[in-house]
């Protein structure tokens, strides 16, 4: 658990973040919380001969809150989110779902820009993101560029963003109707069995639109557009919600792990998205 | 003299014992000032660590060290070859076994010492492991005893004689190269016989899982020897320091004499800091070879992967009964796997510890116990993970069983257990395997519990919510843990307990200072269970001077007087005990000296809280204090000036705590959570020393229990690759898991300790692993479970309601 050597780096703007990317290519890494790439570099699976810490970046920290849209800079921390005076009115899921990521030591320092860019399919922001329709900011030498976060993620720990490529910030609609971050983990500080992100929007009792994504059920975050299509239209009732919780199996890809076998991750990942759904709806 | 204060705040101004005096040792450790292992910071020290093997089962052809002397910082590579010459690498288990230090042309399970790199830092030391190149030649990988035991594959050629016999092990004929002993315990044929013409028979088969210990700290030592006077240093987390120091000298050949082991503060042992490990023995060669002091800490993953794991039972039962649920027999078979070497650490006499206290707390007339223990690729230990000896998987066996025969004859478990336990008018009792029980009273305890969680309300409950569930009103099972047990502490009386041949008593030394306070040093070792304020209290009571006035030391053996230190909760009811003797002598020599100032006939005063007070006049007195002082001004006739005394106490018997539990669980089954609702804990470890210490020694325990039977587990894949080698997948509860525990107690003095203490510290842990299981099981009873193994995780919970048929 002691790291290789490595040259620590604290640039005060961007421009000296992307010259130092620039100048060292794939052996320089950025660090925001350090609470996943740390324990990477301990484990020695993480080779980072230049680390360039984010933290005295200035104009990264900022939650803002439009009129129509929520502008979250890539270094506010989850327990930021958590404590925002605005933000869970406006979006509510964000601080549901940071609440039950990790603990308060972890919260402290983990950030959003952290989770969302590290590709860990256990991570819970990035399927969060895909269900909110988020879009992720990054800047590079040739300027900045946006990347839907649905279209974000490509495998384990490898994402759209290129290793020169630093993002800033990240950009949500509000959202509308009722929401849901439901979890199953083993204990506190667990990565999720199974996790589902659910908004949702009604007219009378009628679904108008579902938007639903669910974590650590593959090797990146799914987006089931078909689950959310089943419901619409829909009363939510039984035929309704199994129809989903099947679309949804069609999308996830689970493996075996210590949580448990496949039939298990896949049974718990429908009664996940059941319980989110049926919350979400009481909400909408 | 001028008394102005009353019998009763005399009392209280000691702090003695049965009152909840607060820990001493928190103004340290909640100030962060607490001094470990790692805290030593020596001049010129160095940092020694270990290339540790990838793979389970493999032949090592070459070790190429020269890459990782290049390594600015690295001192020296040590393997098996530099350590032979000295005939250090390998080294002698608790067991009776032999361990390798440095891999000896082989490996037998993954994360092995392979190469010891002694560096500057710790850094220079993690850069040189990686470049130290060892050419490995993979074996097959034996993970499963059973197999093992048919295998063709010997794990161990070194204890396989050249004509491919199989020479007799520390403890009996071996059948089998992978084989390592065969133990029994009472009575082969009456008990087959009983049972094969009983007319009620229940039988089960159950693994318990292997754990760890998984102490907040993890192991580690300093070695410093000092080469101009030929004295060796050696700080370390030893639960045994004096037994550490003499396994140096007899395997480094150093005399005794010239050796020092301090154990500093210790974070947590729970049984995983009782062994010698190969970082002590290279950390004190590399101090010898390099002339300077050497350091070694584990990280989390080396403590779990490689250091003493506990359990990994595979026990099968079989106990009969009337028709009426009176028990007539136990048979119990237990396939140990013991990993790689043979490091379990019990009294000689004991390969499978305890075990044979497996007819709990039942009045069994006939039983049989038979151990097997076997080698495989994982890695050595088999310590005894807070209980005494094997107590754990002994009263799991039993408390499960009282369960399947309840099943069985469709009955009651509680009512079952009661009908079955040792009366109170029975004790001493001697059960069918051996132990003699001092004493107990278990309905008492039993009723008690019973009543005070409303058992019927809770079976009716318990039976509307089957109903309800059956009816799809709901989706969650409640389950009912029960489980009454008897620990068996404090070992213990040297005719029948050693450790390598060091008799189990132990020891109290006290030096009264003329001022009237006092120190006492041990031969145990706090890990946390905090000896400086309970000891104390012992001797305020025993000796008439305020707890806050007598310091408690342990740990440093050229100090401490010789002792076989702590684990087994075996403190209190040894080193406790010596403590009241010590005391006692104080006590008698204070006698003769009150005497002498009150100018009275010995027998003419009496100990009255702090002072010795004449008969019949009690004006007329002499406080300890002034006694104290007397001791060191005044030349009394016939009596050596000073105060002090020693103590070496060899028990005459274990002693016996018991406790009856009750969980009251509910469970999801369609995601597997279990939720606690519910755990009361009645304890009864005779006469109480300090409330507050003991609930919060049943909280820790009960803790680790919730761990152990929920999830907490040591597992490996069939490559012999550890899986659960970090805290992400190693269940360590935090706060959020752990339910409120409601304390409870009985109060049943040991007859023959001096105090009548019997010990707490794991008792919470031993009666709680069954519990929380029963729970678990109890809620599935109603649809058929007999019985699933532990640990009862999120997906086994899961697996056991869709084998049940509940997922639709
Ligand atoms: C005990 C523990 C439990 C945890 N449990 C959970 C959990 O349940 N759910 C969960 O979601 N997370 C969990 N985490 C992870 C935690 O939330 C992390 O902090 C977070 O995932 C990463 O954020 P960070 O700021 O620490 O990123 P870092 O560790 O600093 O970085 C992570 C990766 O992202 C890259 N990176 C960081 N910032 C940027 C950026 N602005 N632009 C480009 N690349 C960037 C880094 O180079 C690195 O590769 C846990 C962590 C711990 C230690």
């Amino acid at each position: 658990m002691i790291p290789a050597e490595f040259e620590y780096y604290r640039p005060k703007d961007m421009a000296g973040v992307l010259s130092l990317l620039e100048e060292h290519g794939d052996d320089a890494r950025v660090m925001a919380g350090g609470h996943s790439l740390i324990p990477m570099m301990k484990l020695r699976m993480a080779d980072v001969p230049h680390l360039i810490d984010l933290q005295d970046v200035g104009g990264l920290s900022n939650i803002e809150i439009n009129s129509d849209s929520i502008h979250i800079g890539a270094l506010v921390t989850q327990s930021d989110i958590v404590e925002h005076a605005g933000l869970a009115d406006v979006a509510p899921i964000l601080r549901e779902a940071a609440l039950q990521i990790a603990d308060p030591q972890v919260r402290y320092m983990g950030t959003i820009g952290g989770n969302v860019a590290n590709g860990d399919p256990g991570n819970d922001m990035p399927g969060l993101m895909q269900c909110l329709d988020a879009v992720f900011t990054v800047a590079g030498a040739d300027g900045e560029r946006q990347i839907p976060a649905r279209d974000f993620y490509e495998a384990a720990y490898m994402t759209a963003r290129e290793d020169d490529e630093v993002l800033t910030s990240v950009t949500i609609a509000h959202p509308q109707g009722g929401y849901a971050y439901e979890k199953q983990k083993r204990k506190i500080g667990d990565y999720a069995t199974a996790a589902a992100a659910v908004q949702i929007t009604k007219e009378g009792g009628t679904c108008v639109s579902a938007s639903i994504a669910m974590t650590n059920l593959s090797d990146t975050p799914v987006y089931s557009e078909a689950a959310g299509a089943a419901l619409v239209g829909t009363s939510l009732n039984d035929a309704a919600l199994s129809a989903a919780i099947a679309a949804m199996w069609g999308d996830i890809d689970p493996t075996e792990d210590n949580r448990g076998p496949i039939a298990f991750k896949n049974h718990v990942a429908g009664v996940i998205l059941r319980r989110a759904l049926e919350r979400a709806w009481s909400r909408a | 003299m001028k008394d102005d204060i009353t019998r009763e705040e005399r009392v209280d101004n000691l702090k003695g014992m049965g009152c909840s005096r607060k820990r001493v040792e928190d103004a340290r450790f909640t100030q962060g000032k607490g001094n470990y292992v790692d805290d030593v910071k020596l001049d010129g020290m160095l940092f020694g660590d270990f290339v540790r093997s990838p793979y389970a089962h493999a032949r090592i052809t070459n070790i190429d060290t020269a890459a990782a002397l290049e390594v600015p910082g690295v001192l020296a590579v040590l393997t098996a070859a530099d350590l032979e010459p000295l005939g250090l690498h390998w080294m002698p288990t608790l067991a009776g076994d032999k361990q390798m230090v440095l891999a000896d042309g082989k490996v037998l399970f993954q994360g092995q010492e392979v190469a010891f790199v002694v560096a500057e830092d710790r850094y220079a030391a993690a850069d040189g492991i990686e470049l130290v190149e060892v050419e490995y030649e993979e074996l097959p990988v034996i993970v499963d005893p059973f197999e093992a035991l048919n295998s063709d594959v010997v794990l161990r050629e070194d204890l396989v004689a050249e004509d491919g016999s199989i020479p007799d092990g520390a403890h009996g004929p071996r059948k089998h190269p992978n084989h390592i002993f065969t133990w029994d315990a009472g009575d082969k044929e009456p008990t087959e016989e009983v049972i094969a013409n009983a007319e009620i028979v229940a039988e089960e088969t159950m693994y318990y899982h292997r754990t760890h210990p998984c102490p907040l700290e993890t192991c580690g030592c300093v070695a410093s020897m000092d080469k101009v006077n030929g004295k060796l240093t050696l700080w370390g987390t030893f639960q045994a320091p004096h037994a550490i120091r003499t396994v140096v000298s007899l395997i480094s050949g150093i005399e005794e004499h010239n050796i020092r082991v301090i154990s500093p503060d210790i974070g947590g042992g729970f049984g995983n800091k009782v062994g010698a490990y190969p970082g002590y023995v290279c950390s004190v060669v590399a101090s010898i070879v390099t002339g300077k002091p050497v350091k070694w800490i584990e990280d989390r993953m080396d403590n779990l992967m490689t250091t003493a794991f506990a359990r990994d039972y595979h026990m099968t039962g079989k106990i009969s009964a009337t028709p009426e649920g009176k028990i007539t027999g136990l048979h119990c078979h237990v396939t140990a796997d013991h990993g790689g070497f043979d490091a379990c650490a019990d009294p000689t006499k004991f390969p499978a510890g305890f075990m044979n206290i497996c007819t709990g707390s039942y009045d069994i007339p006939t039983a049989y116990l038979e151990v097997d223990g076997v080698y495989t690729n994982k890695a050595p230990g088999g310590v005894s993970y807070r209980c005494s000896f094997r107590v754990t998987e002994a009263v799991y066996f039993i408390e499960r069983m009282i369960e399947v025969l309840a099943i069985k004859l469709n009955m009651d478990a509680a009512e079952l257990r009661r009908i079955n336990f040792i009366k109170k008018e029975q004790f001493p009792y001697t059960a069918a395997l051996g132990w003699e029980y001092d004493s107990g009273d278990y309905h008492t305890a039993w009723d008690k519990a019973l009543k005070t969680v409303d058992y019927d309300g809770l079976r009716a409950e318990q039976a509307q919510r089957v109903v309800d569930f059956k009816a799809g009103k709901t989706r969650k099972l409640m389950g009912i843990g029960l489980s009454f047990f008897t620990e068996i502490v404090g070992a213990g009386p040297v005719k029948n307990c050693d450790i390598l041949g060091l008799g189990m008593f132990d020891s109290c030394e006290i030096r009264i200072h003329p001022t009237g306070s006092a120190i006492a040093r041990l031969g145990t070792i706090s890990q946390g269970q905090g000896h400086a304020t309970t000891f104390a209290q012992i001797l305020a009571s025993e000796i008439g001077l305020p707890a806050d006035s007598i310091t408690i030391e342990e740990g440093d053996t050229d100090t401490a007087p010789y002792g076989l230190g702590t684990y087994g909760s075996r403190s209190t009811p040894v080193a406790g005990a010596a403590t009241a003797m010590a005391g006692r002598k104080i006590r008698t020599k204070a006698q003769m000296i009150a005497a002498y100032l009150l100018e009275v006939h010995d027998n003419d005063v009496e100990f009255d809280v702090d002072r010795f007070v004449v008969k019949g006049a009690s004006e007329k007195f002499k406080t300890m204090k002034e006694i104290a002082f007397a001791a060191y001004n005044q030349a009394i006739p016939g009596l050596e000036p000073g105060l002090e005394a020693v103590s070496y106490y060899d028990p005459p018997n274990m002693t016996y705590p018991f406790g009856a539990y009750v969980c009251v669980m509910d469970i999801d089954v369609d995601t597997g959570v279990p939720e606690i609702r519910r755990f009361y804990a009645l304890d009864d470890c005779g006469t109480r020393i300090n409330p507050m210490i003991i609930e919060g020694q049943v909280h820790g325990g009960l803790t680790e229990a919730l761990a152990v039977a929920l999830g907490q587990e040591i597992a490996y894949d069939d490559m012999g690759n550890c899986k659960t080698g970090t805290l992400m997948d190693f269940f360590l509860p935090t706060a959020w898991e752990v339910p409120n525990y409601e304390t409870d107690f009985t109060v049943t003095p040991s007859p023959h300790h001096p105090i009548g203490a019997k010990g707490v510290g794991e008792s919470p842990h031993v009666g709680g692993v069954p519990c929380f299981s029963n729970a678990v099981q109890d809620a599935f009873r109603p649809f058929g479970n007999i019985h699933t193994n532990m640990p009862h995780d999120h997906w086994r919970i899961w697996k056991t309601a869709n084998e049940l048929g509940l997922h639709g």
